[in-house]
């Protein structure tokens, strides 16, 4: 499993993201500008350039038509992924800290940073998936946190629910329609981070990562706690990978502690789980600073990670990804 | 507006309302009123003087005077010795005290005291003589005191009895703030026994026989035990910081840095007595305190190069124990050694014993057996200094005769310390000799052999370096040692250091021969020793070390081939095994000799705090980090109570036994596999369900909603001709090898 090294930012890796078909990668960093790769060489395929501050969050629409991003200048941007055109700029008051599409991409969801006296928001808001069609400001919905700012969100299955996290460990569950909150959960420990929530294929499930070692798998419907998974080090980032059922887990020593601690310590590895035994299966090594933001392939195929040291490696798994079974998984394919 | 003189009316200040006689002010005259003498409370009554006649009267009442004035304030005309009618004393006085607190004091500190060999004086208040010893102040029908009913306590020893019937060890681990026993599962989670949020304030600590778990808070300290771990005893020193056991864990010594106190309204355990002491020696079973101590002053530490005082260590434990806890000794040091003699806590003989410059003794671990001595003795050993023209001395006491048994003179010695074998065979004196510029350090090992006629000593001087660990396997006649070359500086890095190996000749019949160099090992980071408890197995290892974490398991039994080199000598030691374990702190073996506990403590640094199971050989069991990991502990085990025979009859089937024993092993290896197969079973049934379920909803729910399938269904254009779909073809070519031929 050798992997490709795509150093192609010059700051820490914020987030990446697989367009749904798992060829191509966006990668946004703190460097203000979003890359494009592909996804099976590694080769950069262009960037789009116009943020003027870090980029926190980018997100591709289900039809990989347009891509959505949101950043530390305030802004939320749409972009038509062939050409990099900057299709629409929407202005908040403070930074766009996370951006996703609705299933069906005709909307599409931002969080706003709590600061200088404005609440954490989340905003949704109407998309038409033409890249020639004026989008609209007017926003269709408008959830304040008042409680505690969220942290990350994303949609349902059927775009039922906003699913959110929040800085206080909590998990929110939000009517996609009314914005009414219907649920709050406090999941994670008390006033640890939730710091990534992604969405199994159909939406029905999700993993949240926290500040407080643990990763979380989630039912949507209920919130209920289906599984946890112990890390040894607070995480960044936690996705599920389809076709197989594991979940990856990326986290590290915090940015600033790392300098005062040996590099050991650092556990900057990808940790491997098994989604529903929870036993952690391995780990893979190579970055050089904790992991912000880790991505499965919506093909099952490869995973990428991005680091605080600026780098994304693309792993493409090998035959024994595959084949490995636990006894009773095969014991059960064999029945079938 | 506040009232001033100038704004009160008239009536403000109209006096004629009442009557000054008529204010209750009892309660103000009762406290301020000024307290005239009265009563006796400032006499004592001096009983068990010697008779004396009226010209030798003077002569005593300076004695005496010198005695009272070291407690309190009085003159010689306050001590009134009344004389009977044959013209000689009546053997008793009366003092007075300038105040009730110095007679007190006096009472304290006095009754009991011998003044010569045939006068004990006893002292007791004016006041409570009036009390008590009139007539009739105490009844004359004898009351039977009331005997509580009997009440069966809790087996302390349940813990041997392991209910898996394995012989498990237990240990207890302190981490956070909750204090957890548990059985050691080796390589599986240890399974908990109990496990408590704030059980202790700072640490924890079994008694030596694993009887009791200590847990120490401000108010002082508590033993726990039994199989409902309940509270079995509390001994309330007030901010006591350490505490020791007596060997037998009959006795208990706590210690605070902080004099007790005793507040004015009494406290449960102590009495007036303890106040102003620093250590309490308690007796365990009763609960009650035997006899308590102030901190000795230390002797100035000696100022560093830099001009800065450390300051003073104190000495722990300062009261040791003898083997058989019939006594107790502490140091005093460059003058005298006190022996107190239990339980009565009374000096041993009444005097303490001086030996001149002493810095340092040790008690026999075990009662020793001297060839040619038939009566019972307990041994200690001390060193005492060069003093003016005379050596250094290391010298061998015997208690209760306080006769010498044997003396050492050393010459040029910059410090030594003493090293007990763990039966008493052997006595080791490590002695750090300086040369004549004492510019070079260099070390002998003197070994005392204890149990041979005229207890011989033996002298080890190959060492060239500096021995900064010793060790002695326990119950053996090896022992293993780490040198370096040059002593730890203020260098960041420690230098490098050697492990040696000695062990006794091969020798005809009983007898042990020489101590012979068996090998050294150069060039290691090693700084500490830990012998299994039952000996031959050693774990050589570098603790508290910021680059180095290393443990080396070392057999001296090896059971394969002897070098050639080593036909002569009682060991073959084997490598068996190295370690890491980044961090560590600590290292202990369990009771039995089988694992091997290390540990990383937030005590010491915040790194990668936890544990580490090994072993005897090596082989790493288990490794659980631990957030705010402070503290493991083994519980000890009692000495079994087999006799040699029964222990050799198991060692001669241990065959047999393992055989079942492995058995066993394999078959909760297959149950515990077994049932970890059918966890995940079921974990994978209750996942398809939940999802099969979860499945069913969704699509119920979309067809409800009329939504298609697929949600981006017509979004995407599905390419309508086949020809414009391009294929790209890429080739990657790599050069995998190159290899030139020259062809002639």
């Amino acid at each position: 499993m050798r992997p490709i090294l795509l150093s192609g930012h010059e700051r820490a890796l914020t987030q990446i993201k697989f367009n749904p078909d798992g060829d191509l990668l966006f990668s946004v960093s703190k460097d203000q500008q979003i890359c494009v790769w592909y996804a099976h060489n590694g080769e950069r395929l262009g960037t789009y350039k116009g943020h003027q501050g870090a980029i926190w969050t980018v997100d591709v629409d289900p039809t990989s038509t347009m891509i959505a991003s949101g950043s530390a200048d305030n802004t939320m941007r749409l972009w038509e992924i062939k050409t990099g055109r900057l299709l629409k700029t929407w202005d908040f008051p403070t930074a766009v800290k996370r951006v996703e599409f609705s299933p069906d991409g005709r909307q599409l969801l931002g969080i706003t940073e709590k600061r200088m006296g404005h609440l954490g928001t989340i905003v949704v808001l109407p998309i038409v998936l033409d890249v020639n069609a004026e989008q609209s400001d007017e926003r269709d919905l408008t959830i304040v946190c008042d409680e505690s700012k969220a942290t990350v969100a994303g949609w349902s299955y059927l775009s039922k629910y906003i699913i959110a996290g929040h800085e206080d460990g909590s998990v929110s569950q939000y009517d996609a329609k009314t914005g009414e909150l219907i649920d709050n959960i406090p999941i994670h420990e008390l006033n640890m981070q939730v710091t990534d929530l992604q969405w199994s294929p159909d939406r029905t499930y999700f993993i949240t990562a926290s500040k407080d070692k643990t990763a979380r798998l989630m039912a949507a419907r209920d919130l209920e706690l289906l599984k946890t998974y112990p890390a040894d080090t607070p995480l960044n980032s936690a996705c599920i990978t389809p076709k197989k059922d594991y979940v990856i887990l990326g986290g590290g020593q915090a940015a600033m502690d790392v300098t005062t601690t040996a590099a050991r310590q650092g556990k900057f590895e990808a940790r491997f789980y098994h989604k529903i035994f929870e036993d952690e299966i391995g780990r893979v090594r190579g970055h050089f600073g904790p992991l912000n933001t880790v991505a499965a392939d919506p093909t099952g195929k490869s995973y990428a990670s991005g680091g605080e040291d600026g780098y994304v490696r693309v792993h493409h798994f090998d035959k024994g990804y595959f084949d490995f079974m636990y006894e009773v998984e095969r014991e059960r394919q064999n029945r079938l | 507006m506040a009232p001033s003189f100038d704004h009160l009316r008239d009536a403000d200040v109209d006096e004629d309302d009442y009557d000054e006689d008529e204010i209750d002010i009892s309660d103000l005259r009762e406290k301020y009123e000024v307290q005239l003498e009265q009563g006796y409370d400032t006499f004592i009554v001096i009983d068990g003087l010697p008779e004396v006649t009226e010209e030798q009267k003077p002569k005593l009442v300076k004695f005496l005077l010198k005695k009272l004035t070291q407690v309190g304030k009085t003159k010689e005309d306050l001590i009134y010795m009344p004389m009977g009618k044959d013209g000689k004393s009546l053997r008793f006085a009366f003092v007075e005290f300038s105040s009730s607190a110095e007679a007190a004091a006096a009472v304290r500190q006095l009754d009991n005291v011998p003044l010569d060999k045939k006068h004990t004086l006893r002292v007791n208040k004016m006041t409570d003589i009036d009390r008590y010893g009139r007539e009739g102040r105490v009844d004359d029908k004898y009351v039977p005191p009331k005997i509580e009913e009997f009440t069966e306590k809790e087996h302390l020893r349940y813990f041997l009895a392991d209910p898996s019937g394995r012989g498990r060890d237990q240990f207890a681990m302190y981490r956070g703030d909750s204090v957890g026993v548990f059985w050691n599962g080796e390589k599986d989670t240890p399974e908990t026994i109990v496990d408590r949020q704030h059980w202790t304030e700072s640490f924890i600590q079994w008694s030596p026989l694993g009887s009791y778990l200590v847990s120490v808070h401000q108010q002082g300290v508590q033993l726990w035990g039994g199989a409902s771990w309940s509270r079995q005893k509390r001994f309330a020193h007030p901010f006591v910081n350490m505490l020791d056991f007596s060997p037998g864990e009959k006795y208990i010594v706590t210690w605070s840095n902080r004099p007790i106190s005793i507040p004015d309204e009494g406290h449960p355990q102590l009495s007036l007595d303890e106040d102003g002491k620093n250590y309490v020696i308690w007796d365990v079973e009763t609960a009650k305190p035997l006899r308590s101590f102030a901190n000795l002053d230390l002797p100035a530490a000696a100022a560093t190069a830099d001009g800065a005082k450390p300051p003073p260590k104190f000495p722990w434990p300062a009261f040791k124990w003898s083997a058989d806890e019939k006594y107790v000794a502490r140091l005093t040091q460059g003058s005298s050694i006190s022996v107190y003699e239990l339980p009565r806590m009374n000096l041993l003989d009444k005097t303490t014993i001086k030996i001149d410059g002493v810095m340092d003794f040790e008690w026999a671990p075990a009662t020793p057996q001297r060839e040619g001595v038939k009566q019972y003795e307990q041994l200690f050993c001390y060193w005492t200094p060069e003093i003016g023209s005379n050596p250094a001395k290391v010298g061998l006491m015997s208690i209760p005769s306080k006769q010498i048994v044997r003396t050492l003179n050393l010459f040029s010695v910059t410090d030594a310390k003493l090293h007990w074998q763990s039966d008493a065979t052997y006595l080791s004196v490590k002695v750090d000799r300086h040369s004549k510029s004492k510019k070079s350090q260099a070390t002998t090992l003197e070994i005392f052999r204890i149990k041979e006629k005229g207890v011989p000593v033996e002298v080890v001087d190959t060492i060239k370096d500096t021995v900064i660990n010793f060790a002695w396997e326990p119950k053996g006649d090896r022992f293993v040692i780490i040198t370096t070359s040059e002593p730890a500086g203020p260098t960041a890095v420690p230098p490098k250091t050697s492990v040696s190996f000695f062990c006794p000749e091969k020798a005809k019949g009983q007898a042990v021969g020489n101590f012979k160099h068996l090998r050294t090992l150069e060039k290691k980071n090693s700084n500490a020793i830990y012998w299994s408890p039952r000996g031959r197995f050693v774990v050589v290892a570098t603790v508290a070390n910021a680059q180095n974490s290393d443990l080396e398991f070392y057999d001296l039994d090896f059971e394969g081939e002897k070098p050639e080199s080593d036909k002569d000598l009682t060991a073959n030691l084997q490598l068996m095994n190295t370690a890491d374990h980044y961090g560590l702190t600590d290292i202990q073996w369990d009771p039995a000799g089988r694992y091997v506990a290390s540990w990383a403590s937030v005590w010491k640094h915040t790194m990668e705090n936890g544990y580490h199971i090994y072993d005897f050989r090596g082989e790493q069991l288990r490794e659980e980090p631990v957030e705010k990991f402070r503290q493991l502990a083994w519980r000890p085990r009692p000495a079994t109570l087999l006799s040699k025979e029964e222990q050799k009859q198991i060692r001669k089937n241990l065959r047999e036994y393992s055989k079942q024993f492995e058995q066993e092993d394999a078959e909760r290896g297959a149950s515990a596999d077994l049932a970890v197969v059918e966890a995940r079973r079921r974990m994978l049934d209750e996942w398809l369900a939940w999802r099969a379920s979860v499945d069913a909803e969704v699509e119920e729910e979309r067809l409800d909603r009329g939504l298609p399938a697929n949600p981006v269904e017509g979004l995407i254009d599905q390419p309508e001709d086949e020809e414009e779909q391009q294929v790209i073809e890429e080739i990657v070519e790599e050069v995998i090898e190159e290899t030139e031929e020259i062809v002639s």
